[in-house]
Parts: C-alpha cells; sequence; structure tokens
C-alpha cells in the first residue's frame, strides 16, 4: 500500500520533470531548423528542405501521438498518455510550420496558384485535408473542451486517423519514383491501427491470459 | 532617305554581366527588401555572388574552350557548388546530395562510345576521337527539372549534331537512342529496382540535329564531375532535365520511337518529347512556375519565376513542332 502510493508519487515528480523536457525535446527539430536556415546550411534548395524536414517532423510526431495508447497497452504504463496531448499539438505545429513554409516561401508571390493547386493536385488536395482535420482536434485539445464535448470529444477525436493516412498518402503522393519511405509511414500507421483493433486486443488478451479469456468467454 | 547600314555590335557595347545583375538586384531590393530587413538577413549583392561563382574551387581538369558567347543568358548562374551537389543520377543514389558523395569511385576514363544503327559508320570510338574534329564551345543554359525547380549553367561540349553527322545517318534514322553505362559495381544505385536500368533517352533526329542540342563534357571549364554525368552527357536545355541523358556509351540511330526510361516508369507522366510546357502540368504538380536556384545560393524568399514555353527557347525550336498537339505528344 505504501510501496503504492511512493511510486504513484513517483511517476508524477518523474512526469512533472520530464515533461518539460520532453516539450524541448520537441523543439529541437525546430531549433535545428533555424539554426541551419540562419547559417545557410540548407543546402542547394533551401525551400524544399525546409519543406521535407517540417513535413517530416509533422508526420513523425504524429505516428508517435498514435502510438501512445498501443504503447499504454502493451506496456501497462498508463502515465503514457499524460504526453498524447503535447505530441499530438507539436505534430499539429510542425504541420503549421510546413504548410506556412509552403504558402509564404514557396508559392511565395503566386498565391493565385494555391486553389488550382489545391483542387487539382492530389497531393495537395489530401495534405492540405489532413491539415484541415487537424484543426479543431487542436482546437478542442483542451481540459475544458473535453469536459464539455463529453463523449462527443472521443468521436470528434477519431478524426485523426483519418488525418493521419491523408498525411502518409500526401507524402507518398508526391514522391517521383523511390517510395520506399513513405512506405515505411504506411507500414508503421498500419501497424498501429492494427494494435488499436478489437480484433487485435482480444487475441492479445487470450494470448496473454488464456485463463481469464476463458473466464470471460464463459 | 537615309538607310543606316547596322554595324556589327561590339563585344565592348553589350551590357556587362556586372551592370545586368546589379539592374535585376534593384528589382529584386524593390520588391524583397521589407522581407530581407523583417528575416534579418540582407542578402548579397547578384554581381558579387556571380564573381565569387568563377572564384570557387571547381573540381576536374580545366579545359580549353574553343569558342564562347554564341549562347549566353541575361540571369545569374548557379554556383558552382549547387551544380555539383544536387543531381538526380539516381544511379548513384535517389537522394541529390547522393551523387556527389558516391560517385568519386566511377572510372570516366578511358572511355569508349558505341555508335550503332541505321547509320555508314558504327563501332566503337573512343571518347577523344568522338570529340576530336570539334572545338569545345562554352553554352549557358538554362535547365529546368521536370519537379519544378531551375538552374543556369555554363556548360562545355560540342553540337550534338555535328558529332552525329559524321557516322552519315541514313534515310531510316528516325530517331536517336541513347543509353546510359551500367556499371553495378561503381554505381550502388543499380542494385535498387527503383528504374528500369540502363538509363535510355531518345530524341527524334531533327532534335538531335538541332544546334541547341550538346554533347557535354564540361562545366565551369572544367571537366564534367562524376555525378555531373562524365564523361559524356546529353544537354537539352528545351526539355526537361532528365532527357540530358548521362554518361552515355550508346548512340543508335533508329527508326522507330525509342522507348525512354521515365516513359518506362510512368508513361502518362513523362512522355517522349518532355518539352518543358507551362501547359501542361505534370498529372501530380503543376509545371507554370519554377523555383530558380541560382545566385548567391541564399534565394529563400523570391526564387519562383514563370516557366516558359520551351524553357525560353521558343524562337529556337517551336519550328520543330509545328502543327504537333503538344497536349497529347507531351
Amino acid at each position: 500500500m505504501k510501496a503504492g502510493l511512493s511510486s504513484r508519487l513517483f511517476f508524477r515528480d518523474r512526469i512533472a520533470v520530464s515533461k518539460p523536457f520532453a516539450f524541448a525535446l520537441c523543439l529541437l527539430p525546430l531549433a535545428l531548423l533555424v539554426w541551419d536556415t540562419l547559417r545557410e546550411q540548407l543546402g542547394t534548395d533551401p525551400v524544399a528542405q525546409l519543406e521535407h524536414r517540417t513535413g517530416d517532423w509533422a508526420l513523425r510526431l504524429f505516428l508517435a501521438t498514435l502510438a501512445i495508447t498501443p504503447l499504454r497497452r502493451l506496456s501497462g504504463s498508463a502515465w503514457l498518455v499524460r504526453y498524447r496531448r503535447m505530441l499530438g499539438l507539436f505534430a499539429f505545429f510542425y504541420a503549421c510550420v510546413h504548410l506556412t513554409t509552403y504558402l509564404v516561401i514557396d508559392l511565395g508571390g503566386y498565391w493565385s496558384q494555391l486553389l488550382t493547386e489545391i483542387a487539382k493536385r492530389p497531393y495537395m488536395t489530401v495534405g492540405f485535408s489532413a491539415w484541415l482535420l487537424l484543426v479543431p482536434l487542436a482546437l478542442t485539445s483542451t481540459r475544458r473542451m473535453m469536459h464539455r464535448l463529453g463523449r462527443r470529444w472521443q468521436q470528434l477525436h477519431r478524426l485523426v486517423y483519418v488525418s493521419a493516412l491523408l498525411a502518409v498518402l500526401h507524402f507518398l503522393w508526391l514522391v517521383k519514383a523511390d517510395h520506399r519511405e513513405p512506405l515505411i509511414y504506411l507500414g508503421i500507421l498500419a501497424l498501429l491501427m492494427l494494435a488499436r483493433s478489437d480484433a487485435f486486443r482480444s487475441m492479445r488478451a487470450r494470448a496473454l491470459r488464456p485463463e481469464k479469456a476463458l473466464a470471460q468467454s464463459r | 532617305m537615309l538607310i543606316r547600314k547596322h554595324d556589327p555590335i561590339l563585344s565592348s557595347e553589350i551590357t556587362p554581366p556586372s551592370i545586368y545583375q546589379r539592374r535585376r538586384e534593384w528589382l529584386k531590393a524593390l520588391g524583397l527588401g521589407a522581407v530581407a530587413l523583417a528575416v534579418g538577413c540582407e542578402s548579397r549583392s547578384a554581381q558579387e555572388a556571380s564573381a565569387g561563382v568563377r572564384e570557387e574551387p571547381v573540381g576536374g581538369k580545366a579545359l580549353t574552350i574553343g569558342e564562347r558567347g554564341k549562347y549566353v543568358l541575361d540571369e545569374p548562374l548557379t554556383r558552382y557548388k549547387d551544380v555539383t551537389h544536387y543531381n538526380n543520377y539516381y544511379e548513384f543514389g535517389v537522394d541529390k546530395a547522393q551523387p556527389a558523395q558516391t560517385a568519386g569511385g566511377f572510372h570516366a576514363h578511358p572511355w569508349q562510345v558505341e555508335i550503332a544503327g541505321h547509320a555508314e559508320v558504327t563501332g566503337r570510338f573512343a571518347l577523344e576521337d568522338l570529340l576530336k574534329p570539334h572545338p569545345l564551345e562554352e553554352r549557358v543554359y538554362r535547365m529546368r527539372c521536370v519537379e519544378g525547380w531551375s538552374m543556369v549553367i555554363p556548360w562545355l561540349g560540342v553540337g550534338l549534331g555535328d558529332v552525329l553527322k559524321r557516322f552519315k545517318p541514313t534515310s531510316n534514322a528516325k530517331y536517336v537512342a541513347f543509353t546510359t553505362i551500367s556499371r553495378p559495381s561503381e554505381m550502388p544505385g543499380l542494385a535498387q529496382p527503383i528504374l528500369d536500368w540502363p538509363y535510355r533517352e531518345g530524341l527524334r533526329i531533327d532534335e538531335a540535329m538541332h544546334p541547341l542540342s550538346l554533347l557535354a563534357v564540361g562545366l565551369y571549364g572544367h571537366e564534367l564531375p562524376n555525378q555531373n554525368g562524365a564523361p559524356l552527357r546529353l544537354v537539352v536545355p528545351w526539355k526537361y532535365g532528365y532527357k540530358g541523358i548521362k554518361s552515355i556509351v550508346k548512340i543508335e540511330f533508329v527508326e522507330d520511337e525509342p522507348k525512354t526510361t521515365w516513359n518506362l516508369a510512368a508513361s502518362d507522366e513523362y512522355g517522349f518529347y518532355s518539352n518543358v510546357n507551362p501547359a501542361v502540368d505534370h498529372p501530380r504538380w503543376s509545371q507554370r512556375t519554377e523555383r530558380r536556384i541560382a545566385g548567391d545560393g541564399f534565394n529563400l524568399f523570391g526564387n519562383r519565376i514563370p516557366t516558359l514555353p520551351f524553357n525560353g527557347y521558343a524562337d529556337l525550336v517551336a519550328g520543330l513542332y509545328a502543327g504537333m498537339d503538344l497536349h497529347r505528344n507531351f
């Protein structure tokens, strides 16, 4: 009993300490990007480099966010969920930087091209939709909104899977010939989705606790 | 009435690059001064950058330039470093930075080229013999990649048509097919079946004979670096960059339209002609504008420019396609 309390305290402390650390870690790719930009270290095509790097980090953090729940179930570490919102908001943040880079720096001056681009190019349509779907999720990510929306909050936030799929498609569709990298992201996403499915959960439950699963089925 | 005879223009009367580049800089400053101030980065003048371009360390053996000035552009050059460190040469890796890293072990000398097909003279020829009768020309061309970026490159080479004529193509020679070397031990990218190796390209015979078509052996006054297609590559400035096949080992005169690598990979996206055309989009992205990689390199802002029909060479080459539907023959 006493041990349980102290370990709970220990975890609370750990989260209190590690959360700012995780926050700083999530900002590191941006800091490196700014550093490289100012030192003119972005290579021959700095605009493409900015777009690729912000896009990559948006996608990575997105997948990290989606990995929290399966990881929590697998490891039984409930505290993991405390990082989910932060990771998700950072994924959205990098997606915003990514989109802004495209709008302001890449497209610069040719904004009339924007609407036709979004409407006509499947990879643009899909990428923009992925970002658009994240906007309401980011806006309703506060504790207050969570309470206010109640059960509908979870329903709304299921949009995250649609957005993730669109984001990976966006990457897959813009590649010229070498699809290996976007396919890795797609593979990870598929794995994460599978890990969430009820079939997988019950299968695992049966494998881990055969007697309990049996008891349940009776 | 007095009709004034046009005197030949003296080279001293032509606006020197330092002046026209400064003019561009002024235009740029007017449009972007505020942005540059806001982000606290004052771009170096294009004149300074262009001077720097020439002074930059350039690799490889210096070549003797026989002729220059026939094809020049009123646009800042792309830096040597950028031309040689941003390459689509999948045989050396799919990332554009990779070829510069992995092509070092490639042996571009000695080199032979096989001439085959419908011509009176065929066989294998040493590169030196292929080039010997022709003085090397420097030509500054735009290079527009199908991906939507572009460069301005001072190539060194010989007119493709001048070389081809020596082999006396017959009337059956309707097209010219080119093949890149396939040397897996020196080209790590060949291990990946990303494209149907060896890389192949082709031109219609009149395109190949057009004075703009260039067989390049160098850039910036020096031998081509391996990652740019040493020792011999094609440059067809009015077509998308991938038509400029690199490290050529075979040139064949053929009767039927040859198969080309990117067309085999995705025929709806990459046509045989592949003429730069802002009116015909790539199915997945627009070709109306491009990002120009030129000048001092730190061009984060304002480097998007309109793409020109035939990459700005319409007055010279549009006649080749008279009466053709360029939307269908893309």
